[in-house]
C-alpha cells in the first residue's frame, strides 16, 4: 500500500514538474544564445542548423520561419527600455539608430505574431521608407491615434511585439553589446 | 516521512526526464508548424507564391509584410533539385529549412554574387553518387545538401516601398525548382 502510494505520488510529482517546465519553456522563451541589447533581444543561432532543442520546440509550436542566419537576424522586443509591457494604448516612441545592415525592416505584430489591423494598412518601415532627420537618426512613434512623421499605428491593442529585421548585416552570433549594434530607444510616453 | 521526501525525491528527477523528453519530441508532435501549415497551400517541387501577409489572415504567423514571399516545398526522393531565381533590384534571399523547420542554410543577392541565384539542392547520399568528372564541370555550380529528403525553400523579395511589390512578386515568378532528369 505505501509502495502504490509512494509510486503515484513521485508519477504525479513527475508528471507535474516535467510537463510544468516544459510549458514554461516553451511559451516564455528560454533559448539559449540569446543577443539582448536594450529592450531587443534577437536569438542569432536560431537561424542555423545549430539551433538548440527549446528553440525548435519553440518554433514548431508558434509556426513560424526563423530567418536564416545567411540572410539576416531578427530582433524583437516586448517591452520598453524600463521593463514594461509594450501597451497598444500609448504613445510609444523608437529613437535613434540601427546596427549595420544593408535593408532594414521594423513591424507590429500581436503576440501571436499577427499583423495589427488598422485604418492607414501600415503594419511596420522599411530602411527606405523611414524619414530621417538630417545626422540621420529617426523616431517612430507607435500610437493609436495618427502622429506626424513616422506613425506605427498600433490599432490601440492591448500588447504588441515590435520586430526589427536586419537583412545582410554582420550582426550575428558574435555580437555582444550595444556599442557593436547600436539599436532605438523604446520609451512609453503618454498613457491614456 | 524520509521516505515519502525520497519518493518526491525521485519524482522531480523523473519529472527532469520527462522534461527534457517533451521538449526533444515536441517538434516531431507538432500539427501547426510552418510546414504543416505551408503544406496544403504549396506544390511539391515547385514555386508557389505565398499569399501576403494581413491582419485577417497570413501563412504563417510572423512573416514580413515587407517581403514578396514565395516558397518551393521540395522533396528530393526522385532525384536533386536545380533551384535557380532571379536577383530583384533591392534584396533578394533564399533560404533552406529541413521538414522540422531548421534553417540550414540561406544565402543573399550579394552572397551569390550574379544577376542568377542558381544553385544544386541534394540530399548527402546524392551528393557523393555525383560522378567525380561531372563534379568538375559543375564546379561554379552551387551544390547545397540537405539533411532531410523534404523541406523548404523560402525565397523573398524585399519591396523597400509598397509601390514596389509588384516588382519584387514579378522577379519571384520567374523563380525555378525543378527535379533533375537523371
Amino acid at each position: 500500500m505505501r509502495l502504490l502510494f509512494g509510486t503515484l505520488l513521485a508519477l504525479a510529482v513527475a508528471a507535474a514538474i516535467g510537463l510544468g517546465a516544459t510549458w514554461l519553456a516553451i511559451t516564455q522563451g528560454t533559448a539559449y544564445g540569446g543577443v539582448t541589447i536594450g529592450a531587443w533581444t534577437a536569438w542569432p543561432k536560431v537561424g542555423t542548423a545549430g539551433i538548440d532543442p527549446y528553440a525548435r520546440a519553440m518554433i514548431a509550436r508558434s509556426g513560424e520561419l526563423p530567418v536564416g542566419s545567411g540572410d539576416g537576424v531578427a530582433f524583437s522586443a516586448r517591452t520598453d527600455d524600463a521593463g514594461k509591457p509594450l501597451d497598444g494604448r500609448c504613445d510609444v516612441a523608437l529613437a535613434g539608430i540601427t546596427p549595420q545592415a544593408r535593408y532594414w525592416t521594423i513591424t507590429l505584430y500581436d503576440p501571436e505574431g499577427r499583423l495589427v489591423p488598422n485604418s492607414v494598412q501600415r503594419q511596420g518601415f522599411t530602411s527606405q521608407e523611414i524619414i530621417r532627420r538630417a545626422d540621420g537618426t529617426f523616431e517612430i512613434t507607435a500610437s493609436p491615434r495618427a502622429r506626424p512623421g513616422n506613425w506605427l499605428p498600433t490599432g490601440g491593442i492591448e500588447r504588441y511585439v515590435l520586430v526589427l529585421r536586419l537583412y545582410d548585416t554582420p550582426i550575428g552570433m558574435a555580437t555582444r553589446t550595444g556599442r557593436e549594434a547600436p539599436m532605438p530607444t523604446i520609451t512609453q510616453k503618454a498613457c491614456p | 516521512m524520509i521516505r515519502m521526501l525520497l519518493w518526491v525525491l525521485g519524482g522531480a528527477l523523473l519529472g527532469g526526464i520527462v522534461h527534457l523528453g517533451t521538449v526533444l519530441v515536441l517538434p516531431s508532435l507538432a500539427t501547426q508548424d510552418a510546414y504543416s501549415r505551408i503544406a496544403p497551400i504549396a506544390r511539391v517541387n515547385a514555386v508557389t507564391p505565398l499569399p501576403p501577409p494581413t491582419p485577417e489572415s497570413a501563412a504563417i504567423p510572423f512573416m514580413d509584410p515587407a517581403f514578396a514571399i514565395s516558397v518551393c516545398r521540395y522533396d528530393l526522393s526522385d532525384g536533386p533539385i536545380k533551384f535557380s531565381v532571379p536577383v530583384s533590384p533591392a534584396y533578394t534571399s533564399v533560404s533552406f529549412y529541413t521538414r522540422s523547420q531548421v534553417a540550414y542554410y540561406a544565402i543573399n543577392d550579394r552572397a551569390a554574387g550574379r544577376r542568377v541565384i542558381e544553385l544544386d539542392l541534394m540530399t548527402t547520399e546524392q551528393h557523393n553518387d555525383l560522378p567525380g568528372d561531372e563534379e568538375l564541370t559543375a564546379a561554379d555550380r552551387l551544390i547545397v545538401e540537405s539533411p532531410t529528403v523534404t523541406g523548404l525553400i523560402l525565397i523573398k523579395a524585399l519591396a523597400p516601398e509598397p509601390g514596389l511589390l509588384p516588382i519584387a512578386r514579378s522577379t519571384l515568378a520567374a523563380a525555378r525548382c525543378i527535379v533533375q532528369q537523371p
